[in-house]
């Protein structure tokens, strides 16, 4: 692979920065914010706070079991991201958990009561079966909104119903049992590595999505298509293919974290999964993704989902109530978009 | 007329004191942006009944200017003076009850109203706390019948052309009692026929002692209506002239800080085999009708036309953004009829759209992006399906050196540079693949004469390099000159083809109009 070649520029950003007159540590500080955004500062003052609340926070043990927890929003974000940069979002990715859940334990369980000794077919069944269900609800939106022009607003919204509804139906409302222990052996408590599965999962979907939409062509197109569709349609791009494709990968890796979930509860749930679409979506906007689309970046938006793990373990850790967490994480949320204001501000101030 | 600076005498009474003070005078008006002096020490005045005309590329100030004098920003520095009167402007508000009315590029319009629901957005007749609907429509009515626009006081502004809602700008300024009118590219969209309408009701505000303040890139417009032009560069006050003393080769060595001795290149003539051609096209919405061109290789082919007049229609339709009815398009010898915009490529047509903000650009991406961005998928860039980003980096930067891009950082958002640098990043993106067929439309617009220059120097190389070129524009000197062979459409028709020295303004304007009013 060769070398990156930002990294050769903001080398050379440095060096003009360099020979400029020195400037206070305030630049500096500013300078930081505007190039990383309020994530940083937002990691760091959570970070110190905690560890002062709490002896326990920063132990290996304890952060290694932050990032397990992470792993399935962490996915969700991601998939989240592809979603926004469109210029678009998502807002049946806690849906689609929840029907990848519920129809891939329900297919698990039956082929395993059918055929009892196939027990890693039963599990492969399974897992493809849930993946294939989310990944439907997700082409379902990419239908919606590249082909027939639906907001992306009213298709996903929509789609979280229908398949929510489904879901729902399926299982009258009680938990799906009768999945091979193995399944949750492996993929829910299991070790791959010296890895938790899921965090392995993670890892390597995400540095695949990574590779796609830094490496590929297809991955510029989604900025491009984000950042002005007609611009993109003009310069010879698929547009309505790139729209779809998004909420395809969208659909689809919030299924595998949807399967990963089930893994680690051992049941299919309808119920599970509601707080995705905000918690998801958050955690690109900490991360810097631009809800008109068309800007953000992958390593920031794990970053940002990471982040969010953090501050619910760490109030867990201070013992505060799960219902004030949500007002927090609520609040993170604004506070964050009204830095990324702040941050082009201040980007515009600098402007030469 | 030399700019006589204005005393004002403490011995004179405050009448004679208002009579004899300009209309409007800034007095060493700075202002500051962030990390920016956009206008530094100007002063400028303008007289009861006189069209002053500001000048400058963009980035000169002159919207800084008429925006302090609407009322968007106040000064930084310097003072503003209302008839001898220091006044501070607090807002359009404030402004427009002085009697001060703009009329911006940028529309201020809210789509989903109606044209007399817009044209008194904000002063709204009401009787006990009810909109009095019926003398708002009757005073609309009043108004546009005044100012002969053909609009319908109930149509939504959405569903205007550009050219209408230009109208309604226009309108809205005229509503209310003027005292100075600002009016900032105001023909742009225009016709000719309303542009002479729009000139009719400045002489008569004129004639009412109304003074203009008047924004144009276009020499004919100065020649036609400017009293006094006032020229800015880089934010300062260069020289205020009289208008009739003062030749075009002044005005753009005063703007420009250099002479240019001439703006429009020589293209060498050598057509060879014919790349395009197009026979009897008619699109799905009838904007263009029966039409038939053909461009060779060597040679820049022009088209002219008024404002939807279906030029940019009938090579868009080649270009796969718009329904084909009926007719052939042959590109390189292959039937090309109703092919997609990436066949289009491919194939080494290449079609750069007349609006850089919603159609040429992805504004929030950096130059490198935007360069490669329609040749991503092309082996010099792809290896195992991964992007060479090295490679794409090097030619991106390439390709911006080469067109002088300012400044030069490719890494940089398109949207934090100026308009005609903006427009280089347009072009450099159709040389980054191997293009037979240039299509450019519009290549000028809102671009200053010294980037201008170097766009019209650009098109000259890439003719003389074998490749066929079409320009399509409103701008009538620039197709007049660059053409080798000039088409003029008028309604969606082929109207005239003329060649060489039949190229004059007489024998394409006859062609712009309707013949029987002709």
């Amino acid at each position: 692979m060769p070398a990156d070649p930002q990294a050769s520029h903001a080398a050379a950003d440095v060096a003009a920065l360099d020979a400029e007159p020195s400037k206070g540590p305030m630049y500096y500080l500013q300078l930081m914010f505007v190039r990383l955004g309020v994530l940083p500062f937002l990691l760091l003052i959570a970070v110190v706070v905690f560890t002062a609340i709490s002896d326990n926070f920063l132990s290996g043990r304890n952060l290694l079991n932050v990032v397990r927890q992470s792993s399935y929003l962490t996915l969700v974000a991601v998939g989240q991201m592809f979603a926004l940069l469109t210029g678009g979002f998502d807002l049946s990715v806690g849906t689609i958990i929840a029907l990848t859940s519920v129809v891939g334990a329900t297919a698990m369980a039956a082929t395993y009561a059918a055929i009892p000794d196939a027990i890693w077919f039963a599990v492969t069944l399974g897992i493809m079966a849930g993946i294939a269900a989310g990944a439907l609800i997700g082409a379902c939106n990419g239908i919606g909104v590249a082909m027939f022009g639906v907001s992306p607003f009213m298709m996903t919204l929509g789609m979280s119903s229908v398949g929510f509804g489904i879901a729902l139906y399926m299982t009258g409302g009680t938990p799906v049992y009768g999945m091979p222990a193995e399944f949750g052996d492996v993929f829910g408590f299991g070790h791959l590595l010296g890895l938790p599965a899921p965090v392995f999962v993670g890892i390597m979907l995400i540095a695949l999505l990574y590779l796609l939409l830094n490496w590929t062509r297809l991955g510029r197109y989604f900025y491009a298509v984000g950042g002005n569709i007609k611009a993109a349609g003009l310069s010879g791009i698929n547009t309505r293919l790139n729209l779809f494709l998004a909420y395809l990968i969208c659909g689809g890796v919030a299924a595998v974290s949807g399967m990963l979930l089930t893994a680690r509860l051992d049941t299919g749930e309808a119920n599970i999964g509601a707080a995705m679409p905000l918690e998801s979506i958050a955690a690109c906007v900490i991360a810097g993704v631009s809800l008109r689309g068309g800007v953000g970046r992958l390593e920031n938006v794990v970053l940002g989902a990471l982040f969010i793990g953090l501050v619910q373990n760490g109030m867990n850790l201070a013992r505060i109530e799960s219902y004030l967490q949500t007002v927090v994480i609520g609040a993170l949320l604004i506070i964050a978009v009204i830095a990324d204001q702040a941050r082009l501000r201040i980007m515009a101030n600098m402007q030469d | 007329m030399t700019p006589a600076p204005f005393h004002s005498d403490k011995a004179f009474s405050a009448d004679t004191a208002a009579e004899n003070a300009p209309l409007l005078e800034l007095c060493g008006v700075s202002r500051r942006f962030p990390g920016v002096l956009a206008l530094d020490n100007v002063s400028f005045e303008l007289q009861p009944g006189e069209v002053h005309v500001l000048f400058g590329e963009n980035g000169a100030g002159k919207s800084t200017m008429i925006s302090m004098i609407a009322g968007v920003y106040e000064p930084s520095d310097g003072e503003i003076r209302f008839r001898g009167q220091p006044v501070e402007l607090h807002s359009v508000h404030h402004a427009r009850s002085l009697g001060i009315s703009a009329v911006f590029q940028e529309f201020s319009l809210v789509e989903q109203l109606n044209v007399e629901q817009n044209l008194f957005l904000g002063d709204e007749q009401t009787t006990r706390g009810l909109l009095n609907r019926r003398a708002l429509h009757e005073e609309a009515e009043r108004i546009l019948a005044r100012l002969g626009f053909p609009l319908k006081p109930k149509q939504k502004v959405a569903y205007l052309s550009r050219a209408e809602q230009q109208m309604v700008e226009i309108a809205k300024a005229f509503r209310s009692r003027l005292s100075v009118l600002i009016l900032d590219e105001p023909t742009a969209s225009l016709t000719e026929r309303e542009t002479d309408r729009l000139f009719e009701l400045v002489a008569q505000v004129k004639a009412q002692g109304v003074g203009i303040i008047y924004i144009t890139h276009r020499m004919a417009e100065i020649r036609r209506i400017a009293d006094r032009i006032t020229v800015l560069r880089d934010g300062r006050h260069i020289d205020t002239v009289d208008a009739a003393a003062t030749s075009e080769d002044q005005l753009v060595s005063l703007m420009t800080g250099r002479v240019i001795d001439q703006i429009f290149p020589d293209i060498a003539n050598a057509p060879a085999e014919t790349l395009l051609s197009i026979d009897n096209l008619t699109t799905e919405d009838r904007r263009v009708d029966d039409v038939s061109i053909h461009a060779r290789r060597g040679e820049v082919v022009g088209l002219a036309g008024l404002v939807g007049a279906g030029k940019s229609k009938l090579l868009r339709a080649c270009f796969g953004l718009e329904e084909v009815a009926a007719g052939r398009v042959t590109f390189d010898g292959e039937d090309v009829t109703g092919a997609s915009t990436r066949d289009m490529l491919d194939r080494g047509f290449f079609y750069s759209p007349p609006d850089r903000r919603a159609e040429g650009l992805v504004m929030i991406r950096n130059c490198r992006e935007n360069i490669t961005l329609p040749s991503l998928h092309l082996p010099a860039f792809q290896k195992w399906n991964l992007l060479r980003r090295r490679v794409e980096w090097k030619r991106a930067l390439d390709l911006a050196t080469r067109l002088q891009l300012h400044p030069l950082k490719i890494e940089r958002e398109v949207d934090h540079f100026s308009g005609g640098n903006q427009q280089k990043v347009l072009l450099a993106k159709c040389l980054t693949r191997d293009v037979k067929l240039y299509v450019f439309d519009e290549p000028t617009v809102g671009v200053d004469v010294g980037t201008r220059v170097e766009i019209y120097k650009f098109i000259a190389e890439l003719c003389e390099q074998g490749a066929a070129v079409i320009v399509i524009s409103s701008d009538l000197p620039e197709v007049l000159h660059l053409s080798h062979r000039l088409y003029v459409m008028h309604r969606g028709r082929l109207q005239a083809e003329l060649t060489g020295d039949a190229i004059t303004q007489e024998n394409v304007l006859r062609n712009f109009f309707d013949k029987e009013a002709a």
